[in-house]
């Protein structure tokens, strides 16, 4: 069972508790009607799929608000979590 | 290559069987081939032995980071089945199942196809609607698929539990005949053999690091790790890794990779006589030939590589299970593992060419990808050998993502498979 750090709460809860929402920091086109059919291949389907570390989003079912997280896809260890509307963390940082 | 038979069995076993040899050698790489095959499980082997079978080409290579058959070749619940609701998946699924009923004598190699019938309960007033059009539309594409009340459930299987005050009631079931299972090791095996002694090199252990391009952008062949070896083609048949290698050669794709678990119990006297799958409580389970209850899981909710999956799923797919079938509450479990799956879209499979010329591609499978293996190898040694789609694979393109001509194999099921 993974245990998730929700940082609105300030709590590590089991993974029971979250729901997962897909890979992190895709931004909905500004002007969807100027969008190709490329444009929007790349932003409904395709996904980086990382093997490694992946920044996803959660969404804690306790408090209900969405955030984001860095975890490593291969070991499955989360390295952090932050809120949502925050940039993405250099990772080097966040290990010091 | 040894020719199996009847005759040669009773040698062998006469002389305390110590005369077996290796049935395929262990290959070195070579500088050049015509077709380079990255990942050595079902699908890449199989499409290596039509290669050189229908197509005659067997300057070869399959590759593999591991060993032959490791991944989700040797990791799924042997499930072969092809009740699929669309006309394009209904061809490529029974073109397996096709492909299945002569296998073993094709490959003179026994891969234990069972068509013990495969059942899938209804458990809602949806389930049964969803379920009968899918029957329907099974009909009129000429796969074989019927309805049965839970009376005759009962009949076909007598393990279930269908009294009215179930926790999960049976409403009914669609059962197809022709559905049922094969050992999966035994698939990758005999195609690898067949392989083999057409002059393909089967290379494991040797991760590919990249696919490397040309100047004009075609393909030029893979680093791996017994250093570059050169290619005209390259087909990547390699599951939940196919983001990974696909990217190498600037293409991304569609996918996303999730862990896949499976368990066993321990081993038993005859009990079940069919597979049953109920989507609706994510319980899938039959019973192998050496007595084990082989039980799928759920994909967990997050994409992953681990090949370990977390153990809330195992609970939840053990406790519809312990519903569904009562008198398995007491059965132990032995073993459970996971493999890691591609999942598209529309859950329906990517089966053909891509931007890059030389390139192809075969992924997408998701949690059903076992039992399309021959189709899936056949096909695709068609695309590569003639640089055009087959026209059983022509509707799986990368494309459709861009056109939206999708093929929506996820709204029709409500399940990934």
């Amino acid at each position: 069972m993974l245990l998730i750090n929700c940082p609105y709460c300030e709590e590590t809860l089991p993974e029971l508790e979250f729901a997962y929402a897909g890979e992190a920091h895709i931004d909905r086109p500004a002007d969807p009607s100027a969008l190709t059919d490329e444009e929007w291949r790349d932003f409904l389907f395709i996904r980086t799929n990382a093997r490694g570390t992946h920044f996803e989003r959660w969404r804690h079912i306790g408090c209900g608000r969405f955030f984001n997280a860095a975890r490593d896809t291969v070991s499955d260890r989360f390295l952090t979590t932050y809120k949502a509307g925050q940039p993405r963390p250099d990772l080097k940082e966040a290990a010091e | 290559m040894t020719h199996f038979s009847a005759m040669s069995l009773l040698k062998n076993a006469l002389t305390g069987h110590k005369n077996w040899r290796a049935q395929w050698p262990d290959s070195q790489p070579k500088a050049e081939y015509d077709v380079v095959i990255v990942g050595a499980g079902g699908h890449g082997l199989g499409a290596a032995y039509y290669l050189a079978k229908e197509h005659g080409i067997t300057n070869v290579a399959v590759i593999d980071k591991g060993w032959l058959g490791g991944g989700n070749t040797g990791r799924n619940t042997t499930i072969i089945r092809s009740n699929y609701l669309y006309d394009e998946s209904a061809r490529l699924y029974d073109h397996a199942l096709d492909l299945w009923e002569n296998l073993s004598q094709d490959l003179n190699y026994n891969v234990m196809y069972s068509k013990r019938g495969v059942m899938m309960l209804a458990h809602s007033v949806h389930d049964v609607q969803s379920f009968q059009r899918h029957i329907h539309a099974n009909r009129l594409n000429g796969v074989d698929n019927r309805w049965l009340t839970p009376a005759e459930a009962k009949k076909f299987c007598p393990p279930l539990n269908i009294s009215p005050d179930a926790r999960y009631p049976v409403m009914g079931a669609a059962l197809q005949m022709r559905a049922g299972t094969a050992r999966h090791d035994a698939v990758a095996w005999g195609y690898a053999r067949a392989a083999a002694a057409r002059g393909v090199d089967i290379i494991q252990n040797c991760p590919v690091i990249a696919i490397r391009r040309g100047a004009d952008g075609a393909v030029e062949g893979v680093d791996t790790a017994k250093g570059f070896i050169r290619a005209k083609k390259v087909a990547v048949s390699a599951a939940g890794n196919t983001s990974v290698v696909m990217e190498s050669a600037g293409v991304r794709m569609p996918l996303e990779s999730y862990p896949l678990q499976a368990l066993v119990s321990e081993p038993v006297k005859p009990i079940f006589p069919c597979v049953v799958m109920s989507n609706t409580v994510h319980a899938y389970i039959s019973q192998s030939d050496k007595g084990e209850l082989v039980i799928g899981s759920g994909t967990d909710q997050y994409t992953s590589y681990s090949q370990r999956g977390g153990l809330p799923l195992i609970e939840h797919t053990v406790a519809a299970i312990c519903e569904v079938f009562p008198i398995f509450n007491r059965m132990r479990m032995l073993r459970k593992w996971g493999g890691i799956v591609d999942v598209t879209p529309d859950r329906s499979a990517i089966l053909g060419k891509t931007p890059v010329p030389g390139l192809y591609v075969n992924c997408g499978w998701g949690t059903g990808g076992f039992k399309a293996t021959p189709g899936a190898a056949h096909t695709l040694a068609w695309t590569v050998a003639k640089d055009e789609p087959h026209p059983i694979n022509a509707p799986f393109t990368l494309e459709r993502f861009t056109t939206g001509r999708l093929i929506d194999e996820a709204a029709a099921a409500a399940v990934a498979h």
